[in-house]
C-alpha cells in the first residue's frame, strides 16, 4: 500500500475542563482515505478530542489542520459528525427534518430533496417520509440519522460509537456504508471501545487514556510490535516429549494431549529462528495438524496497554 | 439564506402549525373581545330583568299613589295573570332604577298579608318602611333570595337621604331651597402640557390601558420565554443538539430559537388584534342596529300619551348618554399618543422579551428536564412578578419613586414602564429606560451565550448555581 497523504493533522492538542484535564498535548495524523480508529475507555477524552475536530469546543492548546489548512468554521461544511448523544426533533417528520440538518450543512433545498431521495430509496424507507420521527423505531431513527450524516458527502466522517444501539442486521448494513464511502475516497474516524469493530475495517488506531494518547500507528504494525513470539501447533495424538526437552531455542508453555490431540505452545526465546526452522525440528515429534503464529488481538493489546499505563495509586 | 434564517424558519413553522398556537390565536381575541362587550352586553341583560320590589310604606311619605285597593284585590285574585300597572304606582322620592321598580302596597296592609303576596308573585322582595321610620331608622327587607348587594345599597343611600329631608324640614327648611341645593359634580380633570396646550385627561381609561399594556408585557414575556426554555429542554433530552451544534454554533441555535419564537409571538399579537377588532366592530354593529330601529319606532308614538312620552324621554336619555360616551372615547382616542404607545409597547415586548428569553435559554440549556428548571425559574420570575404586584401601587401614582426606579430597573422596566407610559412619562426617563434594556439585553444575552454553550452538553448532571458561575468564568 503506497503511502497516503495526511488528511487530519491534530497538533499537541490540551483541554482542561473545569478542575478535569481531558486531552493532555495529543497529537494525531489521519490519513486521506483511510477508516482511523480512535480507542479508549469511556472517559478517556475521545468525545472531546471529536468536539474539538467539529469545532463544537475549542481547544486550550494546540491545532487542527484538514487536508494542509488550519481548520476554520467554513469546514463544518466538509465534515459528517455523527455523535455518541444523537437524537432527532420528535414531532417533526422525517423529510421535513433531514431536509433542515442537510441545509444546516449548506446543501440548497433542491440539493437535499434530490440526495435525500437517492438513499431513502436505497435503504428503502421511502415510505417513511412523511412520518413523524416518533413514530420510527429506534433502529430506523438510527438509519436516519446516518443518512443525514453523511448526506452532503462530506470528506471527513466521524462516528462516535456508531453501532451502539444498532441490531446486528443493521450494524452490518452500517458497516458495509462505511466501508463502501472509504472506496469512494472518504477519510473516516471511528471512535470506539468495542475493540472487535476495529480490527475488522480500521487501516490506523490511536489509543487514548487518561487523556493521554499512549499508542497508534496501523493496525498491523501495532499488532506486530505486539507479537508475543508465541506459536501453536496442534499435533493428532500424543507427541514424542523426550525430543521436545532437548530442544534449546524455545521454551514450552503449554504441552497438554487431550482426547488424541496434541496442543503445543511454545515461546521462542532465539527471534533469529526463522518459522521454516521451527516447523523443521517440530516434524520428527509427531504428526502436525495446524501451525499458527499466536498474534495478540487489539483487544488484548489495549486491555495491557491501558493496565501499563495506570497511574501509580 | 444564512444558517440562523434556517433555524428560525424551522423555530417559526413548527410553532405556528400547531394545535395550540391555533387554540390561542382563536381564544385569545375571543376574551379579549369579551372583556370589551361583556361588561356593556351585561349591563344591557340587567336593564331587561328589572325586579320588582313590593313597598309597604307605613309613614306614607315615600310614595305619590297609593295603590287602589280594588285593583289590588282584583290582583290578588287573578294573580299573575294581571300585570301590575306601575304608572299608578309612581313614586317620586323612591324613584325605580334600572334595575329596580318599587311597588307601592296599601300602607295599612298586614306584614303576613305582604308576604303572603310576596310568596305568590314573581316579585323580587318586600320593603317595610315602619312608620318611625325617621325617629328609628331600621327598615327590613323580605327577599326569596338572598338580596343582591346593589339593592341594600341603593335603599341605604336613598332612604338616608330621605331622612336628612325630614329632619331638616322639621327644623323648617323650605324642601324647594333644598331641592335647589342639590348638585352633581362631574370632576373634569385637564392636563397642562409643557407646550402650554391643555388637554382633557380620562383617568379611568388611561389606567386601563397602563393595566392591559403591562399586564400584556408580562404575559408575553412569561409565554414565550418558557416557549425557548422548553425548546432548549427538548434539543437537549432529544440529544439532537450535538448534531446541530456540529453545523452551527451554539450561539447561531439560541438566537435563532430566540428569534423565531418571537416572531410567532408577534403573529400571534398582529393576529389578536385584527381578530379582536373583527369581532369587536361585528358585535357592536349588531347589538347597535336594532336599537336605533326602536328608537325610530319609538318616536311617533311620544306625541301620543304621557306614558310612552316618559319611556321615549327616558330611551333618548340612554341615547344621549351613548352618544356622550362614544364623543368621550373619541375625544379620549384623539388625546392618546397612540404611536408612542403601541411603539414603546413593540419596544418594550421585544427588547424585555430578547432579554428574559435568553435567560429562559440559559435556564433550559443547564437541566435535564423541566422538572429541573425551579430552582433557576425563581430568580428570573421573581423580578417579572414584582412588577405585575406593584402594579396598584405605581398605577395610583405613576411618576413617584417606586415607579421611577421599577421602569428604569431593566428586569421590571418592560411591565412598569407600559403601566406609566399613558399617563405620560418624561421624555429623559423613557430614554434612559430604554437604553439600560437594550444595554442589558445584550450582557444577559452575552451571559446566557455563556451559560448556553456549556450546558447543553452536560448530561445527567446536576448543576447549581456555583456550577454555573464557573461556566461563567470558564473562558
Amino acid at each position: 500500500m503506497p503511502e497516503r497523504m495526511t488528511f487530519l493533522k491534530i497538533e499537541n492538542i490540551s483541554k482542561t475542563y473545569i478542575q478535569h484535564q481531558a486531552l493532555d498535548n495529543v497529537s494525531i495524523d489521519v490519513k486521506k482515505g483511510s477508516v482511523f480508529g480512535l480507542l479508549g475507555p469511556n472517559g478517556a477524552g475521545k468525545t472531546t478530542l471529536i468536539r474539538i475536530i467539529n469545532q463544537i469546543i475549542a481547544p486550550d492548546q494546540g491545532e487542527v489542520f484538514l487536508d494542509g489548512k488550519k481548520l476554520l468554521p467554513e469546514d463544518v461544511r466538509n465534515i459528517g459528525y455523527l455523535p455518541e448523544e444523537r437524537g432527532l426533533y420528535k414531532k417533526m417528520k422525517v423529510g421535513e427534518q433531514a431536509i433542515y440538518l442537510a441545509r444546516l450543512k449548506g446543501l440548497s433545498r433542491k440539493e437535499a430533496v434530490e440526495r435525500l431521495k437517492y438513499w431513502f430509496k436505497k435503504f428503502e424507507i421511502t415510505a417513511w417520509w412523511d412520518k413523524k420521527v416518533e413514530e420510527l423505531s429506534k433502529g430506523m431513527q438510527q438509519k436516519i440519522q446516518f443518512i443525514v450524516t453523511i448526506l452532503h458527502e462530506p470528506k471527513l466522517l466521524i462516528f462516535d460509537e456508531p453501532f451502539s444501539g444498532f441490531d446486528p442486521i443493521n450494524a452490518n448494513l452500517l458497516k458495509n456504508e462505511i466501508l463502501d464511502l472509504k472506496e469512494k475516497g472518504a477519510t473516516i474516524i471511528f471512535s470506539t471501545h468495542n475493540m472487535a469493530s476495529v480490527e475488522e475495517i480500521c487501516d490506523d488506531i490511536a489509543l487514548i487514556n487518561n487523556s493521554k494518547k499512549i499508542l497508534d500507528g496501523s493496525v498491523k504494525d501495532v499488532k506486530a510490535s505486539y507479537k508475543s513470539n508465541r506459536y501453536k501447533i496442534v499435533f493428532d495424538g500424543a507427541i514424542n516429549a523426550m525430543q521436545l526437552s532437548l530442544r534449546h531455542q524455545y521454551k514450552v508453555l503449554e504441552n497438554e494431549t487431550k482426547e488424541n490431540t496434541t496442543n503445543l505452545i511454545l515461546e521462542v526465546s532465539d527471534t533469529s529462528i526463522s518459522t521454516n526452522d521451527l516447523i523443521a525440528s517440530l516434524l520428527p515429534l509427531g504428526k502436525i495438524r495446524s501451525f499458527s503464529d499466536i498474534v495478540p488481538s487489539i483487544d488484548e493489546i489495549f486491555i495491557k496497554v491501558v493496565n501499563e499505563n495506570k497511574p501509580a495509586l | 439564506m444564512g444558517k440562523i434564517g434556517i433555524i428560525i424558519k424551522r423555530e417559526y413553522l413548527t410553532r405556528v402549525v400547531k394545535k395550540s398556537f391555533l387554540v390561542m390565536t382563536i381564544i385569545g381575541p375571543i376574551l379579549m373581545a369579551a372583556l370589551m362587550i361583556g361588561p356593556a352586553y351585561l349591563a344591557h341583560m340587567d336593564e331587561e330583568s328589572a325586579k320588582d320590589i313590593l313597598v309597604i310604606d307605613q309613614t306614607g311619605a315615600f310614595q305619590k299613589y297609593r295603590l287602589n285597593s280594588t285593583y289590588l284585590t282584583n290582583y290578588r285574585l287573578k294573580k299573575d295573570s294581571v300585570p301590575f300597572d306601575s304608572s299608578k304606582v309612581m313614586v317620586r322620592r323612591l324613584p325605580d332604577t334600572k334595575n329596580l321598580k318599587f311597588i307601592f302596597l296599601d300602607k295599612d296592609m298586614s306584614l303576613s298579608e305582604a308576604k303572603e303576596l310576596l310568596r305568590n308573585t314573581e316579585n323580587y322582595a318586600l320593603l317595610l318602611i315602619p312608620h318611625n321610620f325617621v325617629s328609628q331608622p331600621m327598615i327590613n327587607l323580605y327577599s326569596k333570595k338572598e338580596a343582591v348587594l346593589g339593592i341594600t345599597s341603593y335603599l341605604e343611600n336613598k332612604l338616608e337621604k330621605e331622612i336628612q329631608i325630614e329632619k331638616l324640614k322639621i327644623k323648617g327648611v323650605d324642601p324647594d331651597i333644598l331641592r335647589n341645593t342639590k348638585t352633581d359634580i362631574n370632576v373634569s380633570t385637564i392636563i397642562i402640557e409643557e407646550s402650554g396646550e391643555e388637554k382633557e385627561s380620562f383617568s379611568a381609561i388611561t389606567m386601563i390601558m397602563g393595566i392591559a399594556g403591562g399586564f400584556l408585557i408580562y404575559f408575553f414575556i412569561f409565554m414565550y420565554g418558557a416557549q425557548v426554555m422548553r425548546g432548549v429542554i427538548e434539543e437537549k433530552t432529544n440529544r439532537i443538539i450535538e448534531v446541530i451544534i456540529s453545523s452551527v454554533k451554539p450561539f447561531e441555535l439560541m438566537m435563532g430559537k430566540i428569534i423565531g419564537v418571537a416572531l410567532v409571538g408577534l403573529t400571534q399579537f398582529l393576529l389578536w388584534i385584527i381578530l379582536t377588532s373583527i369581532i369587536v366592530s361585528t358585535v357592536t354593529a349588531v347589538l347597535t342596529v336594532p336599537q336605533s330601529e326602536i328608537i325610530k319606532q319609538q318616536a311617533p308614538t311620544s306625541i301620543m300619551g304621557g306614558t310612552s312620552n316618559i319611556a321615549t324621554t327616558n330611551f333618548a336619555d340612554d341615547t344621549n348618554k351613548v352618544d356622550t360616551i362614544v364623543k368621550q372615547l373619541n375625544k379620549f382616542i384623539a388625546s392618546v399618543n397612540w404611536g408612542l404607545i403601541l411603539g414603546s409597547f413593540l419596544f418594550y415586548f421585544i427588547f424585555g422579551y430578547l432579554m428574559y428569553a435568553a435567560l429562559f435559554a440559559a435556564i433550559g440549556s443547564a437541566v435535564d428536564n423541566e422538572a429541573d428548571t425551579q430552582q433557576f425559574m425563581l430568580p428570573v420570575t421573581i423580578p417579572l412578578i414584582l412588577g405585575l404586584v406593584m402594579m396598584q401601587t405605581i398605577l395610583e401614582n405613576p411618576d413617584g419613586t417606586i415607579a421611577y426606579w421599577f421602569s428604569i430597573i431593566p428586569l421590571t422596566s418592560p411591565i412598569v414602564m407600559m403601566m406609566r407610559i399613558p399617563f405620560g412619562v418624561p421624555v429623559i426617563d423613557l430614554v434612559l429606560s430604554m437604553i439600560i434594556l437594550v444595554s442589558s439585553f445584550f450582557f444577559f444575552t452575552w451571559l446566557s451565550g455563556k451559560i448556553y454553550r456549556v450546558g447543553i452538553l452536560m448530561y445527567g448532571k446536576k448543576v447549581n448555581y456555583k456550577e454555573i458561575w464557573k461556566w461563567i468564568r470558564y473562558h
